[in-house]
């Protein structure tokens, strides 16, 4: 327990001392997180959309297929995408191996799943009841979409959030796109894991401490859009 | 109130959870066979060597040998915490403080082998030929003028290579701690095991510095070759250092000293000088034995056996 | 104004409907009774052009619009329907309300003007800001009312739009319905209050089983019902 103890303490210590290399680290894993979260959200929204409204052959399996992909385990998605963009897989030529880029590619990929299918679940969720309200009072088909939309808005932003939480604390696609450069491609979840492969415990309970931290701001964000708040 | 209470509550659930485990653990350990623990480093866990040496020592002494890998740093600091009898690691400085602060008994060198210095074939920095500190300063020197084309990867991770690097470009001339901070992009910290290290090297036709175990078993991934070997500045030795009984009375110091032994006994020294011939056609270790001077393990650091009482001493 | 030809519906593999054939006109309160599961909510989907008919027509206007999805929007534009159970969209009040009008691109000063004489009418004003999860049951109801009244629709339909209310409270409503009817439009209302249906109705179609047991005027239906059926229905209903 001391170990914890001491950790902690050093968590502290480094947080409220603003330690530059902190402060970068976690800069940098927020940015690429926010940018992965936003691409994906760009991507996941309209696509859940499309396959929601839409009847279409196959679509059961889709959703299906769609639900088994959240638990794609980081590493493989780490490694799929490695071979994608290394200098000699298919898009070798943009560069983007070992760079921020790349990693928000691999994050994108790794979180497209989840917040497509959880924004199905949450169109889904609205129910048939308030597109009938919209149509019987003169929306048009695209209105009505528009409305459930709209109903759906807290579950979307809870999907939303969870992929970005996602993207935030995984390490596969962080270490094997991104590399763990420092002062480039260092992150908090590979710096814990160069901590912790170095010795420097403390250090690595203090990101932890990080991590943990923003995940439960996260999550109490989760549970203020939907609306239980402390429940 | 309520966000600190569920902490505390999870920091205990947490605790609860780890006592359970420890106490299954120590049951477990009751009336079966004793139990060995190493830490050991990847390069050496890596070539399955160990793997091999453990099975005739298991049966030898009846005994469960489990081994963990990882960087010298964690490797090292495993045994700090008392998590392990016996430490096989390969970075001298670190391993001769371990010892100063208390925690090692004593240092027994067993194998060595060569670090080398890897590139793309065409060599843009032109190393090939050069000693190992001109051909570091010859990377630092195209890399400023040319990150585009020459770069160094490297460990950054503390690890043993790690060291070894940063005692290359204090030979050359060079204090480590500007290369670092400088922000220089020829210069890339990976902060990764060996394997991914040669992976991120390949992939950006740069430069690393290697031991030769872990780049045989990567290199028919990789787009690189050796181009410095067998400098003597490169020498890489591997020691063994049992943990002192005097700082954690529970570890399991005879069966560490055992296992030294067997180390450095005749039947170990020709394993170690034999192993990888038939897998990849050359030994991957040299044995230390006959070979002390020229990798600097004099007197009682040698291939010696340990005295029988080395344990019963360090406690008196 | 809407006029249902020989309607049929299947659902689940059973014939709700089968073969009702009536219409509402202008200025015109029709009021179908009958008892639960007899498929009056069923009937009323289908004549907001929410479901189309498994068999038989639909006309709205005198025009078949089963073929063209466009025609059948813009008459919805001309309707409004209030739901049994109603659905309020997670939004003010006053969106809710204003929530037709949007549609149709109406906003600003008018559009709240509107708003707010509606929310009178049906004795809510000052709910503008009110969220939907603050409304009880009968609230709901009335802010379901109002958002279909505001629209000023040719044709209202009315699924059960009082059972959940108080008699006051329902008194209220059926003044409204008699106010909006004497804007000549049209109500169809399906109801199984015998006694509003006498009330307000100006002819009254009874359902049973998926099929038109009886129509006609209240008189007609509640003290000369055509058939035993019907007869055993209203007085039993009624307490008679």
């Amino acid at each position: 327990m001391d170990e914890i103890t001491a950790g902690l303490a050093k968590a502290v210590e480094l947080i409220l001392a603003l330690d530059p290399a902190v402060v970068e680290i976690t800069a940098r894993s927020l940015a690429i997180a926010i940018t992965s979260t936003t691409i994906a959200a760009g991507i996941a929204v309209p696509i859940g959309g499309l396959i929601h409204f839409h009847n279409f052959r196959g679509k059961r399996a889709v959703v299906n297929l769609i639900q088994t992909l959240y638990s794609l385990p980081t590493v493989t998605v780490g490694l799929v995408v490695f071979l994608l963009l290394s200098r000699s897989g298919p898009f070798g030529s943009l560069g983007l191996l070992f760079t921020p880029a790349g990693m928000v590619v691999g994050q994108t990929v790794l979180i497209s799943p989840i917040m497509i299918g959880l924004t199905i679940a949450a169109l889904s969720g609205v129910g048939p009841a308030v597109r009938d309200s919209a149509l019987s009072l003169g929306a048009s088909r695209f209105q009505a979409i528009q409305t459930i939309m709209g109903e759906a808005k807290a579950a979307m932003m809870a999907a939303v959030l969870l992929g970005f939480g996602r993207a935030l604390s995984e390490v596969g696609v962080a270490m094997m796109i991104g590399g763990n450069i420092r002062g480039h491609t260092r992150v908090l979840t590979t710096a814990i894991a160069l901590e912790t492969s170095r010795g420097e415990i403390e250090l690595s309970m203090a990101l932890g401490i990080i991590l943990v931290s923003i995940s439960l701001l996260v999550n109490l964000l989760v549970n203020r859009v939907q609306g239980n708040w402390w429940t | 109130m309520k966000e600190i209470s569920h902490r505390t509550s999870a920091f205990a659930l947490i605790a609860a959870l780890l006592c359970t485990a420890a106490a299954a653990e120590d049951r477990a350990g009751e009336g079966e066979r004793e139990l060995l623990r190493i830490s050991t480093t990847t390069s050496l866990y890596d070539t399955l060597l160990l793997d091999e040496m453990e099975d005739i020592f298991e049966e030898m002494y009846d005994v469960d040998v489990r081994t963990v890998s990882g960087g010298t740093g964690i490797a090292i600091e495993r045994a700090v915490k008392g998590d392990a009898d016996l430490i096989l690691v390969h970075d001298a400085e670190r391993e001769r403080k371990f010892i100063e602060d208390g925690y090692g008994l004593s240092r027994t060198c067993f194998a060595y082998n060569y670090f080398i210095i890897v590139g793309p074939e065409d060599d843009p920095a032109g190393i090939t030929g050069l000693n190992a500190s001109d051909a570091m300063r010859a990377i630092m020197v195209h890399g400023m003028d040319n990150p585009g084309e020459v770069k160094f990867v490297s460990r950054g991770d503390d690890s043993g290579t790690h060291a070894r690097e940063k005692l290359l470009w204090n030979k050359a001339g060079f204090n480590y701690s500007e290369i670092s901070t400088s922000g220089a992009s020829w210069y890339v910290e990976a902060g990764q095991p060996m394997g991914q290290t040669l992976l991120m090297t390949s992939e950006m036709e740069a430069y690393t510095l290697c031991d030769t175990s872990t780049f045989a078993a990567f290199r028919s991934d990789l787009d690189l070759v050796p181009l410095i070997e067998s400098d003597e500045f490169l020498i890489n030795v591997y020691a063994a250092i049992p943990v002192s009984p005097t700082v954690y009375p529970e570890t399991n110091c005879e069966m560490a000293k055992n296992f030294i032994n067997f180390l450095v006994s005749d039947e170990g020294q020709d394993l170690i000088a034999e192993y990888g011939t038939e897998t990849i056609g050359k030994p991957l270790f040299n044995a230390a034995r006959g070979n002390c001077d020229i990798i600097g393990c004099s007197g009682d650091e040698g291939v010696i056996p340990l005295a029988d009482d080395v344990c019963s001493r360090a406690l008196a | 104004m809407i006029e249902a030809l020989g309607v049929r519906a299947i659902r689940g593999g059973v014939e709700v409907l089968r073969g009702i054939t009536l219409k509402a006109g202008r200025g015109e309160v029709l009021a179908i009774i009958g008892p639960t599961g007899s498929g009056k909510t069923t009937l009323l989907r289908i004549l907001d052009l929410l479901d189309p008919p498994d068999g038989g027509r639909v006309l709205f206007d005198g025009v078949d619009l089963s073929e063209d999805e466009r025609a059948r929007f813009l008459a919805r534009r001309r309707m409004a329907m209030v739901f049994q159970k109603p659905t309020i969209f997670n939004l003010s009040v006053e969106k809710n309300v204003a929530y037709g009008l949007s549609m149709r691109g109406v906003s600003g000063p008018l559009a709240r003007h509107r708003v707010r004489s509606i929310l009178r009418e049906v004795g809510l004003s000052g709910y503008e800001n009110r969220r939907p999860s603050s409304l009880s049951g009968g609230e709901a109801q009335r802010v379901a009312l109002a958002r279909a009244l505001v629209t000023e629709p040719d044709l209202l339909l009315l699924d059960e739009a009082t059972a959940n209310l108080d008699p006051r409270t329902a008194e209220t409503i059926e003044d409204l319905i008699r106010k909006a009817v004497r804007r000549e439009i049209a109500v169809v209302m399906a109801t199984h209050d015998l006694d509003q249906a006498r009330r307000l109705a100006d002819r009254v179609a009874v359902l049973m089983g998926g099929s038109l047991v009886g129509l006609g005027s209240p008189v007609e239906i509640f003290e000369t019902p055509g058939s035993e059926e019907v007869a055993r229905f209203v007085r039993r209903r009624s307490g008679w």
